[in-house]
């Protein structure tokens, strides 16, 4: 199989199948803390689309190219969240230069992506996967997907639920813990779909 | 010294019950509930917390006074990845094998929320004894919900315990839940973890009312 179509199936199957957030848990925290609205959800998880598929590049250069040949595997945990947050920084510094009326819509969102476990989560399986740079791409994107169609659905099932009665311990995290479990199982529905992998 | 052990008593309740990190807080349950399948596995990432936890809550604590705020969080992030890095460089050295099956989780714990809502919330404004207290009693209240996420996963998904075999569960009588090892289990388990424990806080603030 070559790179181009390896990539393609690495990417279907980041978005489906192997969901970073309903089948690795990664991401949970701003999943269950900002998935209240579908607006703010939309803007965080395009932030999030983006965000991932440049860091898991940047990440993939700095592993192959200073990690990997000085030998320093411990140290890439530092590197990657450094790079991460650096980035993240760059970005909100450009887009309040260049476009206001969307920082305005993504600026909130986006320190609060430097600590999204999923986007540090996405590097490091990268890495023990031993991706080339085009699946990596694949890899990044899709999950980035992935992680925004999750949130996207469950901010509307939770919009509906807010006229909802709820038991009074379950309201909040424990409801929305139920629905994810309730759409994790629906995912898995999706198993299969690609045998290749 | 009575008002003192009082109030790092209430330090402790705070973390273990009223305010615990999994069922209260909602914080830091990405990383780790993809670990609770198998109690193992639980014991030793919660471990890998206790460790972190404690002991970066105490040292940002101890740095408090000399980090300049707007890079208060960086300085925070790399301190909690220091001791991630010792945890992963002793785990590789010595279990290699357990270092496999946690893949990545490991070093997630740079990212796992509630190191760094400690650190923020309690570290950065409290001296060094508290600050590791709080940090300690907190990662042990995460550390007994995980393992009793971990105990109902294993046992019915698996019919094991810690790797042993339990005897009903294991036998032919009992259907195992497959589910349950499965990523489904972990967010139903962890959903009714929380509604009964919150229910129960409920019921006894409302006696105390």
């Amino acid at each position: 199989m070559n790179e181009l179509s390896h990539a393609f199936v690495v990417f279907i199957s980041a978005i489906f199948t192997q969901n970073i957030l309903l089948s690795y848990f990664l991401g949970l925290c701003p999943f269950i803390g900002v998935s209240r609205e579908v607006k703010t959800s939309f803007g965080l998880g395009l932030a999030v689309i983006f965000v991932m598929t440049s860091t898991c590049l940047l990440n993939w250069l700095a592993y192959e190219y200073v990690i990997e040949p000085l030998g320093l595997h411990f140290f890439r945990f530092i590197l990657f969240i450094i790079i991460i947050a650096a980035f993240v920084q760059f970005v909100e510094m450009v887009i309040e230069r260049f476009s206001p009326s969307l920082y305005q819509r993504l600026g909130v969102f986006l320190p609060l992506i430097t600590v999204n476990c999923a986007i540090l989560g996405a590097s490091l399986f990268m890495v023990i996967r031993d991706y080339s740079f085009i699946v990596t791409f694949g890899y990044g994107l899709g999950s980035g997907i992935g992680w925004f169609l999750a949130i996207i659905a469950m901010a509307g099932i939770r919009q509906r639920l807010a006229i909802d009665r709820i038991p009074k311990g379950l309201q909040g995290p424990g409801i929305t813990l139920i629905i994810a479990g309730l759409m994790a199982l629906a995912f898995i529905g999706f198993t299969g779909v690609l045998s290749g992998n | 010294m009575t008002a003192k052990t009082s109030r790092s008593k209430s330090i402790i309740t705070e973390g273990l019950w009223y305010n615990n990190p999994v069922f209260k807080q909602v914080l830091g349950i990405c990383s780790t509930l993809a670990v609770t399948n198998l109690v193992l596995n639980t014991l030793v990432m919660c471990v890998a917390l206790i460790f972190t936890l404690s002991l970066s809550s105490f040292t940002v604590s101890v740095l408090r006074e000399f980090t300049p705020r707007n890079i208060r969080m960086m300085i925070e992030t790399l301190i909690i990845a220091f001791y991630v890095i010792i945890v992963d460089v002793l785990l590789k050295a010595f279990w290699p094998e357990m270092s496999g099956n946690l893949g990545p989780y490991v070093g997630l714990i740079i990212t796992n929320c509630i190191v760094m809502g400690r650190c923020e919330a309690y570290g950065n404004s409290n001296p060094p004894a508290k600050a590791f207290i709080d940090g300690f009693f907190n990662a042990l209240g995460y550390t007994f919900i995980l393992l009793i996420i971990a105990t109902f996963r294993e046992i019915l998904g698996m019919g094991t315990f810690l790797g042993f075999a339990v005897p009903y569960f294991s036998g032919p009588n009992w259907d195992k839940w497959i589910i349950m090892v499965m990523p489904p289990g972990a967010f139903f388990m962890l959903a009714i973890v929380t509604w009964i424990f919150r229910s129960i806080q409920a019921v006894k603030e409302d006696k105390a009312k």
